[in-house]
């Protein structure tokens, strides 16, 4: 009921009323919605907040190297006396749309996917399923570096070699999801009314199981970001000068320990972001999907 | 149960089939010149077909697979066209240095994510359940490389209680070798000074490999655990009069244990694809490290090799965890 109870509210904002009441109850995910906000900022508008814009197009300040955190530099220079707290905000950027298009691509192959054969079934969802079971088989991280590698260096080689490896997940989700629907009396309805079967999946049953495909996209953003990150580390990713995470910290790596400083920042940034979208799903699952609700 | 294990072991065979073809044309369809790299930059374009020619890679793609897959019969898993090694003999070398590490990795998940998991359930909603949610979403978002290398920066730099990285120092007599594993060698051979030497550059990389699947072992046994705790038979134990403890550490802990071997299997096979970065950060000499410097020179043999046998592993995870589920659970074995 709405504030005046005089119309009665329609079930679907009750429950979206109910789950934003749940969500808002947990201390946890509204941390990870808070964390997940100020990176989307710092993704956004992180160049022009850097203090030393000039360093994250690859100038070098060679005066100033391996200088510890400080006012100037709150996370000190690096090798080539770049601001580390710059590369580290112009990072973001790359990260977070990075692994953004990687839960994308993987959502959209993976329904695609798994839509067609839990609605066909037999032969077809079969082969679809086999097909993706294999892919589960074979080793995501080595399969993106091989693509990645063969590919050659740059964003969109690195989000399609990590796509090929994500969306057997989604196949397998919205497959159950469209076998479980494509039985329910609005199908049948459909149907009657003489709706085709590509009308009947992407109009009427794909609207109804969004649901549980947000929340794994969710779920799966800090992930997606673990991986670039981890390509960007073995030196398979952006090219520099480039600032991403993975690679400032692989780069770092060869500084230890006198300069700690080069390497712990992009590594906490890193951490920060995952942990931030993983309190973020964890939360939306437990609103959504009654089943692993606390 | 015999028909059970031959029905699954049949089915085997088709996946492995499928796991070559896909792999194979992965790697090989792919753009990049694998050849022209591996031939040297100085090479002339005489050069590079001659040392395509020498690897049999002028052949039509559907001949190499099948030269490869006759080859695979007798154990010949192809050569390097970067160090013209037999890629079998590498794969024997690295493979127990990476089961090594995996296995101690699973044992600390286990050995910690089990009793924690069911100490969450046990106290659903006070500090323990809270706690143990934190660390478990924690230890997920902690990328391995970052884990390891702070790992590297307190222990071996820091307080240089521990090797920074390696298997076993060349300085050192190894124990003879039987099984693989140098920690097990070690105490097959009574060398204690051998097994501590091992322990000493285990720990890191394996602490690092374990902590997600610990987490997830964790949140898994927590969840089935509060189900089970909800069965009837719960109630009717506790009617009779037991004791909480007893409930929990002789009926519970172990019906909720079967939900959580599924995911125990599952991450088997996930590390091993996963052992890549942990292996680069502490110079670790198992396939992950193998792997990644055949990816980077493109080298696809030890590719396909690496792959292969990770899958393999993957699929006989799963085999042996069904298999176990049948002996926890009789309902399953039944059926």
């Amino acid at each position: 009921m709405n504030a005046q109870g005089s119309v009665p509210e329609s079930a679907r904002r009750y429950a979206l009323r109910r789950a934003l009441f749940r969500f808002s109850q947990s201390g946890l995910s509204l941390v990870g919605l808070a964390l997940v906000v100020t990176l989307l900022m710092i993704a956004v508008f992180g160049p022009s907040l850097a203090p030393y814009p000039e360093h994250l197009g690859g100038a070098v300040n060679t005066a100033a190297r391996f200088r510890p955190p400080s006012l100037a530099h709150p996370f000190g220079t690096n090798e080539l006396g770049q601001d580390v707290f710059s590369l580290v905000l112009g990072g973001t950027r790359v990260s977070v749309l990075a692994g953004l298009a990687v839960v994308m691509l993987g959502t959209l192959i993976g329904t695609v996917v798994g839509a067609i054969a839990g609605y066909a079934g037999g032969w077809t969802d079969e082969i679809l399923m086999r097909i993706s079971d294999l892919k589960l088989t074979v080793p995501g991280l080595i399969l993106a570096m091989a693509v990645a590698a063969a590919l050659g260096p740059g964003i969109l080689n690195m989000v399609i070699a990590i796509a090929l490896s994500w969306w057997p997940g989604y196949a397998r989700l919205v497959r159950g999801e469209v076998m479980a629907k494509k039985e329910e009396l609005f199908v049948t309805a459909a149907r009657a009314i003489g709706a085709g079967p590509g009308r009947i999946l992407f109009r009427h049953i794909l609207p109804n199981i969004l649901t549980p495909v947000i929340v794994k996209m969710s779920l799966d953003m800090g992930f997606a970001i673990l991986t670039v990150a981890s390509l960007g580390f073995i030196g398979i990713g952006v090219k520099p000068p480039t600032p991403e995470w993975g690679s400032l910290l692989s780069v770092a790596r060869g500084y230890m320990p006198d300069y700690w400083w080069t390497a712990i920042f992009p590594g906490l940034a890193i951490f920060t972001a995952v942990f931030g979208f993983n309190l973020l799903g964890d939360g939306l699952r437990d609103v959504f999907d009654p089943k692993a609700r606390r | 149960m015999l028909h059970f294990i031959l029905r699954r072991l049949v089915l085997i065979v088709p996946v492995l089939f499928g796991l070559t073809a896909l792999v194979f044309a992965i790697a090989r369809l792919l753009p990049g010149d694998p050849v022209a790299l591996a031939a040297g930059p100085n090479a002339t374009p005489a050069e590079i077909a001659a040392y395509g020619k020498e690897f049999g890679l002028d052949r039509p793609l559907i001949v190499q697979y099948g030269a490869y897959l006759s080859g695979l019969m007798k154990g010949d898993f192809g050569v390097s066209i970067y160090t013209r090694r037999p890629v079998i003999e590498d794969l024997r070398a690295y493979l127990p240095a990476t089961l090594e590490l995996v296995f101690a990795a699973m044992f600390l998940a286990i050995a910690i994510g089990i009793p924690a998991g069911l100490a969450a359930a046990a106290w659903r909603d006070k500090w323990p359940d809270y706690l143990s949610r934190v660390v478990a979403l924690g230890s997920i978002s902690m990328p391995r490389f970052f884990l390891g290398l702070l790992l590297q920066l307190l222990f071996a730099m820091w307080l240089g209680w521990l090797p920074l990285g390696g298997r076993f120092p060349i300085t050192e007599d190894p124990p003879a070798l039987v099984t693989g594993f140098l920690t097990l060698d070690a105490l097959i051979a009574r060398d204690f000074t051998a097994f501590s030497i091992a322990c000493q550059h285990l720990v890191m990389p394996a602490i690092a490999m374990s902590l997600s699947p610990l987490a997830t072992i964790m949140r898994m046994m927590r969840a089935s655990t509060l189900e089970v705790m909800q069965q009837d038979y719960v109630l009717t134990e506790r009617a009779l009069g037991l004791s909480s403890r007893l409930i929990m550490l002789k009926y519970v802990s172990r019906n909720a244990i079967s939900a959580t071997l599924t995911v125990i299997g599952l991450y088997f096979g996930w590390l091993l694809g996963g052992t890549v970065l942990v292996e680069t950060i502490f110079d670790w000499p198992g396939l992950g490290l193998y792997a990644t410097k055949a990816v980077v020179t493109q080298d696809f043999m030890p590719v396909i090799g690496v792959t292969l046998v990770i899958g393999t592993l993957f699929v006989f995870a799963n085999f042996a965890v069904d298999l176990l589920y049948g002996v926890i659970n009789p309902k399953v074995r039944t059926e």
